[in-house]
């Protein structure tokens, strides 16, 4: 057993480092271009944004249109603070306070919101979210209102980005295989069964909401400081259901689907431009087909292990045998 | 010494009195049951004690070790965290999670690590999560499930979805444990063999129990005491002998014979 998991751990570190060492040399050689390194930014934000939602919506089970609020607060606070301290401490440092600071509203807002379920709570974390929006608009003084933050130092790279995603989603599927994490879950399972058992639901709703709605920050922040622009109507309503669709698409309460969906949407989207004029009439299309042939989205809850690669040999093999 | 006192429970849904007036008492060590027609009241009794139903008026204390404790209106976690577990009628599993995490999750709060060893599978976390690991085998191997450990929980067979249920309820680590049908759809054999269980869990785990129950060989078989429901009132309270010669109680049963159950 203990030598299994040493390997694993190898094999995981081993593959880590090659995407790492592979994305950068194909930067490096200009294959991936400054046009590329956009779509590669975007996948990132889109794969700590989407495994953050569904530890809320897929494996608590609470449905939230919020994301793109948390996001947003991110997003202002690292862009306020890079634009005052244009350095790496001050980058890292917004990046952190972005976090923080969408956490303690995740908080402060999923204690009243998380008593409401189904589509009432989505419908209450959308206001909360459309009001953080109001907010950032009507704050001009500091967020220069709806003309947005513009020149926001750059930061981001192939390294932050890689750290941060990376980062993310080995915490967040950590949390997952942790008995906090296993309570989140039973809630989703049967709140009444999960609360006679001793799982206090309010407050590990609050939880998962909380971690999510950190996550959700840096990924805003990331945003920030990579695209150099913010305004208040990126981090509409639409963006929440951008990240919904790639959590629904890779599956409810499995990471590698969020993971997968994201990096697919990010190359179908990034190919469709193309095709400029039809491009959401064709996404809108896929995502229908998707969801006719497969509703439970590509992974179902599903995660892809070590062991679903050495089952796979293993049938590959034996198939070979027969032949 | 009781460690249950229930007072003049009461609880209406709209017009419908459902349990009205209920007054029990249960001493520590008892296994003690409830039983009476459908529609008594008897699961809506439990729903009270463990707080998913708040009542409508009357009182619930529990002694949690010598520290008596009104319960009544307390959120059901906060129940489960006293001392009392339950299953239900209607089994509740969490369905699509694997049998031993089904205990595990039920372990819970008994779990030290904090959150940041969650994120960061610090050493506590491997150490905790052994732990857990290993006593939930061994309540699984207890009821009978340890080689069923990795099956989810639905695709168990019914009556072994029963036993989850108390191996369930057992890692919370209870003081008093509610059995809502334990027997329920179970075949006579298995039937006997649940009463053996029932008792010899009892002493292992040093436990009070109150259990609801249809199948009149398990009840008069093991419960020291019972009590009579019928429409929310208890009509009788007594031990087996008493509750099978009580005239209130035949009348309540009517057609059903208590003196030929339990042979
Ligand atoms: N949530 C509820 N809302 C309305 N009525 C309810 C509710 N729960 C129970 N009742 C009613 O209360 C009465 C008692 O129900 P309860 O389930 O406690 O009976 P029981 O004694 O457990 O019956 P059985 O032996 O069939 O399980 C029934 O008439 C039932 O319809
Ligand atoms: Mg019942």
């Amino acid at each position: 057993m203990k030598k299994t998991a040493k390997s694993n751990l190898a094999i995981k570190l081993v593959s880590l480092v090659s995407t790492f060492a592979i994305i950068q040399l194909l930067i490096y050689l200009d294959i991936i271009n400054d046009y590329l390194q956009a779509t590669l930014a975007t996948i990132c934000i889109n794969i700590i944004l989407a495994v953050s939602l569904n530890l809320i919506t897929g494996f608590t089970g609470q449905f939230s249109l919020g994301h793109a609020g948390f996001m947003s607060i991110g997003a202002y606070t690292c862009a306020l603070i890079t634009l005052r301290n244009p350095t790496i401490p001050g980058f890292i440092l917004g990046v952190l306070s972005g976090a923080v600071a969408a956490a303690l509203v995740g908080a402060i807002v999923g204690l009243p919101t998380l008593r409401l379920r189904g589509d009432y709570l989505a419908i209450a974390t959308l206001g909360m979210s459309e009001i953080i929006r109001i907010v950032f608009l009507n704050l001009d003084e500091i967020t220069n209102g709806a003309a947005g933050l513009q020149d926001i130092p750059q930061f981001t790279n192939w390294m932050w980005l890689f750290i941060y995603t990376t980062g993310t989603v080995l915490i967040i599927s950590n949390f997952i295989k942790s008995s906090h994490g296993r309570a989140c879950i039973s809630i989703r399972e049967d709140e009444i069964a999960a609360e006679a058992m001793g799982i206090s639901s309010t407050k590990y709703k609050v939880t998962a909401f909380t971690i999510g709605a950190f996550f959700a920050g840096i990924a805003g922040a990331l945003y920030a400081s990579t695209f150099n622009f913010i305004d208040p109507k990126i981090f509409g309503f639409s963006k929440s259901i951008d990240v919904l669709v790639i959590v629904v698409l890779g599956g409810l309460g499995s990471i590698s689907g969020s993971i997968i969906a994201a990096v697919l949407l990010g190359i179908i989207t990034t190919y469709l431009q193309a095709f400029a004029n039809i491009q959401m009439i064709l996404y809108s299309v896929l995502l229908i087909i998707i969801m006719i042939f497969r509703p439970q989205g590509l992974m179902g809850s599903k995660e892809i292990s070590l062991s679903v690669f050495s089952k796979l040999g293993d049938s590959l093999k034996s198939k070979k045998g027969r032949v | 010494m009781p460690i249950l006192s229930v007072k003049k429970l009461t609880k209406s849904f709209g017009g419908l009195m459902a349990v009205s007036n209920v007054n029990m008492e249960i001493n520590k060590g008892e296994l003690v049951g409830l039983i009476g027609p459908n529609g008594a009241g008897k699961t809506t009794v439990f729903n009270l004690l463990t707080g998913i139903y708040e009542p409508s008026s009357g009182t619930v204390t529990f002694d949690s070790n010598g520290v008596k404790k009104d319960i009544q209106g307390l959120k059901p976690h906060a129940i489960s965290k006293i001392g009392l577990a339950r299953t239900f009628q209607n089994i509740r599993l969490f369905k699509d999670l694997t049998v031993i995490d089904n205990v595990r999750i039920a372990m819970h709060q008994n779990v030290k690590y904090g959150l940041i060893s969650s994120f960061l599978h610090l050493p506590s976390y491997s150490r905790e999560e052994a732990l857990l690991t290993e006593k939930s085998l061994e309540l699984l191997k207890i009821l009978k499930l340890g080689h069923k450990k990795d099956e989810l929980a639905k695709n168990l067979p019914y009556g072994e979805q029963r036993h989850l249920e108390i191996a369930r309820a057992l890692a919370t680590k209870p003081a008093l444990l509610l059995l809502d049908e334990p027997a329920a759809g179970m075949n006579p054999a298995e039937t006997s063999q649940l009463t053996e269980l029932i008792s010899w869990i009892r002493k292992e785990f040093d436990l009070t129990i109150l259990l609801i129950e249809h199948d009149m060989s398990l009840v008069m078989k093991i419960c020291e005491r019972i009590y009579v429901l019928d429409y929310g009132t208890v009509i009788a309270e007594g031990t087996p002998e008493e509750i099978k010669n009580n005239k209130r109680v035949i009348e309540a049963y009517l057609g059903e014979d208590l003196n030929n159950a339990g042979d």
